[in-house]
């Protein structure tokens, strides 16, 4: 039976079991592979995503369970048109081996939607749920204090 | 085959006479030794095997080493494209094939057992010999923190010949004298200002021969020296950056796989049933050691790996971890495998010696990557086609030729980017079960992808080791060390997998960071042993210097202590009388810290100095008490690499090797039961997350001429300069790691 999901403003039918998590919905059978598998049990937040603008671990969402609309990385933005938070991350060289980094920017970007100014207690509390172990967390605060810096105009 | 130890001896004459033509070997390297194995498409050209100008796409640059995230794609890239005026902003780089072409000449000069910053013109030579190796054995290999040392002058060369090709081509288009030409952003100006795009000139230029060159001053640099746009940063931020994991092929399948987890043991039977009646498994192949399932996609495909019932058979290892340190410590009762430092006469002990004595564990460790590991194979007509993230892509292609009952040249490695590698993607596993699950399916890609609880539980881990060190102060001054080391060596284990067979002799790396730290200490031995132990070790970011350092610095700290003497001005005193750009980190973290010997009630600070990679680098770090839970609140690590050929990308490596040190130092331990892992995934090996990671600043010295590495250097001083911090604020000292075993982090 399929099932209807929207993701990234188009809709999809996806013809597979519904205890399927997202995750793989999005990458083997959508072909949407920015979304990374880290550890298929919330631990690391590579598969973060939008439902409904909540951030979400989508490898813990069974496709029967998806609430809302979703958002991927290449919803966010594209390299031709970078959002403001992209545009942080590149300005701040931020990505070493990338790998975690669509996770990062979707956590990020759900933390500067409910606090448009984060402190740095507040991007320790949103990000913390988010591996990297290339060690670029202290760029990441940095991109993340200037996109806040650049949305607030 | 001829045997390593052969070709070493013959190529050491050879050496010794390619020394001699400096820097006209360096075209000569680029233009002749290997065909080029760039396969240009009608209508574009190769100039040499790094630099290639297509129709489409103009010039196109070639950086064949594995980037997992050390930035290395984007300097190699500014190596080509400072000799070849290309404005950054136009510059393309591909990984390309897996080829003799693009050996590392710098790795096997690192097993020389020398100091490295005292290395005599002789040890030098010896050490371009060995570098002979490395061609002949195809060895294309990202590792050892050599790419730069590597590619500093022969991309350089590389551009700088591509550039003078393509003017000679313009000069006889124009009828003018090459002098009187220019090249710029990709163009060359003619003496009336008209600029002729190089992929008008490509054709006729692949013609002519390699020209002489000069490699342009320092000064002269556009690209090169400063922090450069990386090339794979917008794609890594909006996740267009292709891993291997992402490869997507018309018709592929999605595999999963199930490796025995009593480590090297293989499987008494399986049953398959259960798993082949679930919708969407296409196969079970049988692996070996392991099963995989091919499916319609990958959770499947784990789900119905876990549903094959599979009877394992019993590996030979210690039954458990006081078995295995209790075999890593039997080898301290055998003969040395070196002793590469033995200054002065340490069973002399001066008057008045104060005498400390200490023994120190680590355990061993995963990489744990955050990309699990994964492969895709396709086995057709045309032979084997892989897609990867690799360190080592000629070593691949030749196993796995193997694998398949293939001849080398039918096999094509497709190098993606990588999602960490820190060493783990220096090996052939993946490549190898990906292989096999193809040749169950001819016609059919296929990816395999781990599961996390595969990867953490059927890695080359850190080995564990125990030093015993001795040592003995005078007035304030170290006067003995006499240091130990019992590990089972991964480097044999390594090479052996790569080549077949491995080096004999002195293993440098189960004592580096210990023989060549650079110390003036009138009696210093060093002497290494190596444990009989069969658990899969391998590289692992630093290698030898990630125990080493800790022990080495660990134990200078007590030595400081005993002597009454500031941890700092101990070791600054040591090493201004040994090497100068060592005293120069030193110094220059102790002004960066504000060092002053004393620190407030509730805050610790401590120092580590770590030679490796030929890098010198010291980290100061200070933790505070939070009712009694221990924060890493500030860091400081200063560097010198000789070139900052881009300070962005060393920043970042330094923060990041330190940060990777860390994580281990505090939290990072592998165990294993009956030779079997017994974490399975991050909850049970948890890396540094990013609150507890402390603010960190870092200064790059350029002191010394040679370019030296960057990607590993940051990773040693991280556990000692913590402990040493420790202990400065608790009075606590930490012997054994991982140190959360020993004290509580704040979380």
């Amino acid at each position: 039976m399929a099932t209807e999901i929207s993701v990234n403003g188009t809709t999809h039918s996806v013809d597979l079991p519904e205890d399927v998590p997202l995750l793989w919905v999005l990458r083997d059978a959508l072909d949407l592979t920015g979304t990374k598998y880290g550890c298929g049990v919330a631990a690391c937040g590579a598969c973060t995503v939008h439902i409904d603008g909540e951030a979400v671990r989508s490898c813990q969402v069974s496709l029967a369970d998806v609430w809302g609309d979703i958002t991927t990385i290449e919803g966010v933005g594209t390299p031709d048109a970078l959002s403001v938070l992209q545009q942080a991350w590149v300005d701040h060289q931020v990505a070493q081996c990338g790998y975690c980094q669509s996770g990062q920017i979707m956590q990020a970007a759900a933390l500067l939607a409910e606090i448009p100014a984060p402190t740095d207690d507040d991007i320790d509390q949103a990000m913390q749920g988010n591996l990297c172990r290339c060690g670029t967390y202290p760029r990441i605060r940095a991109a993340i204090h200037s996109a806040a810096k650049t949305m607030e105009g | 085959m001829a045997s390593i130890g052969k070709i070493a001896r013959r190529t050491f004459l050879f050496g010794s006479v390619a020394i001699a033509g400096g820097v006209a070997l360096g075209a000569w390297y680029v233009s002749r030794p290997a065909p080029n194995p760039l396969k240009p498409q009608a209508g574009d050209t190769t100039l040499n095997p790094f630099v290639m100008i297509t129709q489409e796409e103009g010039v196109v640059l070639v950086a064949p080493r594995a980037e997992m995230g050390q930035g290395v794609r984007t300097t190699w890239a500014a190596l080509l494209a400072e000799e070849l005026d290309m404005a950054w902003e136009d510059v393309k780089v591909i990984h390309g094939p897996a080829a003799a072409a693009y050996y590392n000449t710098t790795l096997m000069a690192g097993v020389i057992p020398n100091r490295g910053y005292d290395r005599s013109a002789f040890q030098e030579s010896l050490g371009d010999a060995l570098s002979h190796i490395g061609k002949v054995f195809e060895l294309q290999v990202t590792g050892g923190s050599t790419s730069m040392r590597d590619g500093y002058e022969r991309m350089r060369v590389a551009g700088a010949s591509a550039r003078e090709m393509l003017k000679g081509a313009a000069a006889e288009k124009l009828g003018v004298n090459i002098s009187l030409l220019k090249t710029e952003n990709g163009t060359v100006i003619a003496p009336d200002g008209t600029a002729l795009p190089y992929s008008d000139l490509a054709e006729r230029a692949a013609d002519l021969p390699p020209q002489e060159i000069v490699l342009r001053d320092r000064s002269e640099w556009k690209l090169l020296g400063t922090p450069l746009p990386r090339v794979d940063m917008v794609p890594k931020s909006t996740g267009t950056a292709e891993f291997g994991i992402d490869v997507r092929r018309p018709g592929m399948k999605f595999a999963s796989l199930k490796i025995n987890p009593h480590l090297g043991a293989g499987m008494n039977g399986f049953d398959a049933t259960e798993a082949r009646k679930m919708p969407g498994v296409i196969d079970v192949v049988d692996l070996g050691r392991g099963i995989a399932v091919v499916a319609d996609n990958t959770w499947l495909a784990m789900q119905a790996a876990e549903a094959v019932e599979i009877d394992w058979a019993a590996a030979e290892h210690p039954a458990d971890m006081a078995g295995i340190m209790d075999r890593i410590a039997d080898a301290f009762a055998t003969e040395p495998n070196s002793t590469m430092r033995d200054d002065g006469d340490v069973d002399v002990l001066p008057d008045g010696a104060t005498v400390v004595e200490a023994e120190y564990t680590v355990p061993f460790l995963s990489h744990a990557t955050m990309e699990p590991m994964n492969a895709t194979a396709l086995i057709d007509g045309k032979g084997l086609t892989l897609w990867c993230g690799n360190q080592i892509p000629t070593i691949i292609r030749d196993r796995c030729a193997e694998t398949a009952g293939l001849d080398s040249d039918r096999v094509e490695v497709h190098t993606t980017y990588m999602g960490g590698g820190f060493g783990r993607r220096g090996e052939i596993d993946f490549s190898q079960y990906a292989t096999m699950v193809a040749m169950a399916l001819p016609g059919t890609p296929v990816q395999v992808t781990w599961s996390r609880e595969e990867d953490l539980t059927h890695d080359f881990y850190r080995p564990g080791a125990i030093a015993r060190m001795r040592g003995a102060v005078n007035s304030g001054q170290a006067s003995v060390l006499d240091a130990q080391i019992a590990v089972p060596s991964c480097a044999q284990q390594a090479l052996g997998r790569w080549m077949g067979s491995s080096l004999g002799g002195p293993d440098q790396v189960a004592v580096e960071g210990l023989h060549n730290a650079p110390y003036a200490i009138p009696s210093f031995r060093t002497r290494g042993y190596l444990a009989d132990l069969t658990l899969p070790i391998g590289f692992w970011r630093s290698v030898g210097n990630s125990h080493n350092g800790f022990f080495m610095e660990s134990f200078i700290d007590e030595m400081a202590h005993a002597a009454a003497a500031d941890p700092l001005a101990f070791r600054l005193e040591m090493a201004a009388r040994e090497w100068e750009p060592g005293a120069a980190v030193l110094s220059a973290v102790k002004e960066m810290s504000g060092w002053t010997g004393t620190t407030p009630e509730g805050v610790g600070r401590g120092v580590a100095f770590c030679y490796s990679f030929e890098t010198p680098v010291a980290t100061v770090i200070e933790v505070t008490d939070e009712d009694g839970a221990i924060r890493l609140n500030r860091a400081w690590t200063a560097c010198d690499v000789g070139v900052a050929l881009d300070p962005s990308i060393i920043e970042a490596q330094m923060i990041g090797g330190l940060i990777y040190g860390l994580s281990a130092a505090m939290n990072e331990e592998i165990t294993f039961t009956d030779g079997a892992v017994d974490q399975q995934n991050f909850p049970d090996y948890e890396p540094l997350r990013h609150h507890m990671a402390p603010r960190i600043e870092v200064q790059i010295l350029e002191g010394k001429s040679e370019v030296t590495g960057v990607g590993e250097p940051g990773t040693p001083p991280a556990a000692p300069a913590l402990a040493n911090a420790i202990f400065d604020l608790t009075g606590q000292r930490i012997r054994t790691l991982p140190l959360r075993k020993s004290v509580d982090f704040w979380i």
